[in-house]
């Protein structure tokens, strides 16, 4: 089971890598981004466990490994074979 | 079936190929045609070069070990051995300049380590296309990173170096890196695969399809392909060294390993078959046994891979469990792949099967030698000839515009994103020229400088090769440290071409000449060729790295000014020469004329006798000037001090005064020294024979020289400070 | 008296902090293994500097699951003496001993120069040989020096006088421009509610020899060293 976590920056941090992407992007003529938040993500490849048993340990490794909830946010969702997002 | 495009994919000849077959007496499989290519580049075999370095001078009283090994070591006292190497990764550096420059650290580090040193240093020489451009903005920064990215997190400082920038290095940057590191003089460890039966452990990353054909990618020029060799490249993992690093010097401190080779750039296939040839020895390893990346990799593939972080230990079989212990400590297998063998064989299974079966020699000693034809290039009658153009009116807006140049403004942008600082021995702070570290439990240091003109070297090839070697032992003069060796790096376009070759040959000459007339030993280096693009090659452009010692670290003296009051003091000559000048290049835009004379009996006598009268405790501060000669040294005497205090120094030469500023006269050296140290200073001079005056004095809020009674230079510090500040940050900053 | 410097993979002032305290100090020094499950009676123990665990994930954030953290977090909860400086404190904001946490410095780059710091706090364990407002010349060297906290916890961090040191200029003065990584209010060092746990970004171990050009870093050391003597701030 394939599970993608996207950890980035809180809405009310500042984010010097975001913005910095974000400026280049200006400088280089594409004046329509309006904001840009970098962050990170994470792959899981897992045993095949019980839903609810996923939807239970994802979180807690999020929130106590991937992100620092001081500052950071996480989502995450199950992919499929082909490294889609399942529905 | 090997063909003619399996060939020069390779980067063999035909010819080559040939001696394969006889050396070998079967046609190789793809395998072990992989691992000749690799071992027979040039970057690996040193084939178009060996013949010439032989020429340089080799022996020393305080020599350990010399070049062939993975890097050269010196006697430093105390029961010390500094072991130190400098290293090129200029072209992985132009591909992807961060991991380039990463990974060139990562591979100097392990050089070091490998023989039982632990790296206490790392310099660069550093090399670019003009900052004006886009390209090359995004190379330095890119390489800045690279390099900080590696050595901050591996907690080895990166105390200094130097950088240039030129437009011959647009297509082509040059990242040298040199390391030093301590060893206990009696711990020293070889690449060696002693004792048949013993076993061969491969430790560190895994293997993956990284860089192969990296090797061979360094040995040819560069053309539009060479975007698409973009996944050759390796990617450095800093945190796994550091673990590699602590674990390396536990078990050699614990005696528990016969020998040690890092797999550099020739990975798997170098490291089995050097430590065999060094011993007389064959080796055996399987392939299912070494630790994978990816999968369905082959064995040529695994055999050329360029991963980094990587190991090859021999050791004797009862060692072999303690061995494990301590790299399962630092969360590290150890994986026994094979064993040395009795004879003289290279042999690789792969899924059961013997896939390579070539004997140690003919990949390692037996590479042809080239004696390329070489050929005084045309260009030299034409930049000989230099019509001086007419001296500015305005010197003070000349002064300013030299020290806008980013060769000459301060490299503060780079370096403070290097950790200058960890393991707490960085006595001088990087901008000071030389790098000063103290020894921890001694009262001795270490000085340690890196130099090479370029533009003198393609304007006369021999005289910069002399200049390289005397300039960067007056750096070390100038601390007060005599050096003991030297390491190089030798930057050059394409050994095919003969002028090119003519190059090389002229600046070994060089190089060779002044290391003999200062008594000081080469212990190591490396030749990088076909530094072209696109047809064009670089200036050629040797770097010396030079290591020496200080024995009381308490009276080294650094580059700046201390006091207001000192006097300043001029030792040696000034002589009206401009050619090959920055002032030339950089005011007029103009590279020619000769490079100014050197005569290394002056040299020698003018820094015996700066290092005898610092030692002496005479002097508050000396420095030499290079590029942008008097004016831009003694301002930047000023810049290097906390202190803002100026100067006033009064000239009488009868030259031109641009000449007198600018001119980049050797065997010279600015001293200041307190008002009551003249005449002690003057009389050692007279009794050494060296020409020593009084020019001026430390003090005021202004750079100020009079030449013949006329004000020529008068700029407020600030005014001068800044564009000597701003310079690198505002071009770096530059949108687009 | 007892000192113990903590070595997780990837520290690389463990050395430097450990010269300082033997050799420098001549005090009792250990190292301590991230393996470990003991502090080996140690007085002071120390987070030294350094990329743990290569700070891939974040500074600090892998280290602070070593075994040893256990320990630490009970020893300090215990009123122990801890100091974490420059990496050790990204570990010891991620354990949660103090608060707060590191972004990127404001400019992107890794940052290796002397600072000066104005010293806002003396009456700790950790300053009390230095004198109020006593402006210090200490290096720092890091990617993520950044302070970042949420606004509730910078008002108490203020209250309870709990910032020790703030990035300033030559005169002393805290200004924007000497706020070398950005971080909120110029922070530059905190220290917890009970006074027994200190996190820095400067590191003080590389000034404390003259050769180094700086003692400034002493202050630290010397305090600390009075401080478990004689259990006074005075």
């Amino acid at each position: 089971m394939k599970i993608r976590v996207l950890v980035s920056y809180k809405e009310s941090v500042l984010d010097p890598q975001g913005q910095t992407v974000r400026n280049s992007l200006l400088t280089l003529g594409y004046e329509f981004i309006r904001n840009l938040r970098q962050g990170k993500v994470f792959e899981l490849d897992i045993d095949d466990l019980p839903r609810e048993q996923v939807n239970r340990l994802i979180p807690e490794i999020a929130g106590k490994v991937l992100a620092n909830p001081i500052i950071e946010q996480f989502e995450w969702e199950i992919l499929d074979e082909k490294g889609e997002t399942r529905p | 079936m090997i063909d003619k495009k399996i060939l020069s994919e390779h980067n063999l000849t035909e010819e080559e190929y040939r001696r394969i077959i006889e050396l070998i007496g079967k046609e190789p499989n793809i395998t072990e045609l992989g691992i000749f290519s690799l071992m027979w580049s040039e970057h690996c075999s040193y084939k178009s070069s060996k013949a010439h370095l032989k020429k340089l001078p080799v022996k020393g009283e305080h020599v350990i070990q010399g070049p062939g090994e993975n890097a050269g070591i010196i006697d430093i006292g105390d029961g010390l051995a500094a072991v130190f190497k400098i290293e090129s990764h200029n072209h992985p550096s132009f591909i992807e300049p961060y991991q380039g420059a990463a990974t060139g650290v990562g591979g100097i580090l392990r050089d070091i380590f490998t023989m039982g040193a632990r790296p206490i240093a790392l310099l660069d020489s550093l090399r670019f296309g003009p900052l004006e451009n886009a390209h090359n903005r995004s190379i330095t920064d890119g390489v800045v990173s690279g390099i900080a990215g590696y050595g901050n997190a591996i907690g080895v400082p990166t105390v200094g170096g130097e950088t240039y920038f030129h437009p011959s290095y647009s297509l082509n940057p040059l990242v040298n890196v040199f390391c030093l590191g301590i060893a206990d003089k009696n711990k020293i460890f070889y690449a060696k695969a002693e004792g048949p039966g013993n076993a061969v452990l491969y430790v560190g990353s895994k293997t993956g399809r990284d860089g192969i054909h990296g090797a061979t990618m360094a040995s040819a020029e560069f053309d539009e392909d060479s975007e698409k060799k973009r996944p050759n490249v390796q990617v450095g993992d800093p945190f796994k060294e550091k673990l590699l690093l602590e674990a390396c010097l536990e078990i050699m401190d614990q005696n528990l390993i016969v020998g040690i080779q890092d797999m550099g750039a020739a990975g798997l296939t170098c490291s089995t078959s050097e430590m065999a040839s060094n011993s007389g020895s064959g080796i055996e390893i399987d392939l299912d046994r070494v630790p994978q990346r990816e999968e369905g990799m082959t064995a040529y593939e695994i055999m050329l891979s360029e991963s980094q972080e990587r190991m090859l230990l021999v050791a004797s079989n009862d060692k072999v469990k303690d061995v494990q212990d301590v790299f399962a400590k630092w969360d590290l297998d150890a994986v026994v792949i094979g064993r040395v063998t009795d004879g003289d064989r290279l042999k690789v299974r792969f899924h059961g099967e013997t896939v390579v079966d070539i004997p140690v020699d003919s990949i390692v000693n037996l590479c042809p030698l080239y004696l390329r034809p070489s050929r005084r290039p045309d260009y030299l009658e034409d930049t000989a000839r230099l019509d001086l153009p007419e001296q500015p009116e305005d010197l003070n807006a000349v002064l300013l515009q030299m020290l806008d140049q980013p060769t000459i403004a301060d490299k503060e942008w780079i370096y403070r994103q290097y950790d200058h600082m960890v393991q707490t021995n960085t006595v001088f702070l990087p901008g000071a020229g030389t790098a000063l570290l103290r020894l921890k439990g001694t009262e001795s240091g270490l000085a340690m400088t890196l130099d090479g003109n370029s533009l003198y070297c393609y304007l006369d090839p021999r005289t910069g090769g002399k200049i390289a070697v005397a300039e960067a032992c007056r750096n070390l003069a100038c601390v007060g440290a005599r050096p003991l060796g030297v390491t190089n790096c030798l930057n050059f376009g394409n050994p095919e071409k003969p002028g090119i070759m003519w190059q090389f040959m002229e600046v070994i000459e060089g190089i060779s000449e002044a290391c003999l007339a200062f008594g000081i030993p080469v212990t190591g280096g490396n030749v990088s060729f076909y530094n072209d693009t696109e047809g064009v090659s670089i200036h050629p452009t040797p770097v010396l790295g030079i290591v020496g010692r200080i024995e009381k670290i308490d009276r080294a003296v650094s580059t700046c000014f201390k006091s207001e009051g000192d006097l300043i003091f001029l030792l040696g000559e000034n002589r009206e020469e401009l050619g090959g000048s920055e002032y030339l290049r950089t005011v007029h835009g103009t590279e020619r004329g000769l490079p100014p004379i050197i005569d290394l009996d002056d040299e020698k006598r003018v820094q015996e006798f700066i290092i005898s009268v610092i030692d002496e405790g005479l002097v508050s501060s000396a420095a030499d000037p290079s590029e942008g000669g008097l004016a831009v040294c003694l301002a930047e005497c000023v810049f290097a001090s906390s202190r803002e205090f100026g100067f006033a120094v009064e000239l009488d030469d009868e030259m031109r005064t641009d000449a007198l500023l600018f001119g980049e006269t050797q065997s010279r050296i600015l001293l200041s020294a307190a008002p009551d140290k003249k005449i002690t200073l003057l009389s050692a001079a007279k009794n050494a024979g060296v020409p020593l005056r009084e020019i001026g004095r430390v003090g005021g809020t202004r750079l100020d020289i009079r030449h013949r009674d006329r004000s020529v230079i008068d700029i407020p510090i600030l005014e001068a400070l800044r564009v000597w500040k701003n310079s690198i940050p505002e071009r770096m900053s530059t949108k687009t | 008296m007892k000192c113990g410097v903590v070595i997780f993979p990837g520290s690389n002032c463990d050395f430097d902090t450990h010269h300082v305290l033997k050799n420098v100090y001549g005090r009792d020094t250990v190292f301590l293994w991230h393996k470990d499950h003991s502090l080996h009676n140690c007085d002071l123990v120390i987070l030294p500097g350094g990329f743990s665990y290569g700070d891939y994930l974040r500074s600090g954030a892998i280290a602070r699951f070593s075994p040893l953290m256990q320990e630490l977090q009970e020893f300090a909860d215990r009123g122990g003496m801890v100091l974490g400086i420059c990496n050790g404190f990204q570990v010891l904001l991620e354990l949660g001993l103090l608060p707060g946490a590191m972004l990127r410095n404001k400019n992107l780059k890794f940052l290796c120069r002397h600072v000066h710091l104005s010293l806002e706090n003396t009456a700790t364990p950790f300053t009390n040989r230095g004198e109020k407002g006593r402006i210090l010349h200490i290096p720092i060297a890091h990617f993520d020096g950044n302070y970042y906290t949420d606004p509730a916890t910078l008002i108490q961090l203020k209250q309870n006088n709990r910032i020790v040191f703030r990035y300033c200029d030559t005169d002393g003065k805290i200004t924007d421009e000497s706020n070398v990584n950005g971080s909120m209010e110029n922070i530059a060092g905190l220290i917890n509610k009970d006074g027994n746990v200190l996190g820095m970004m400067p590191h003080p171990e590389r000034a404390s020899e003259a050769i180094l050009g700086s003692e400034d870093g002493r202050v630290v050391f010397d305090s600390v060293f009075h401080y478990l003597k004689t259990g006074s701030l005075q």
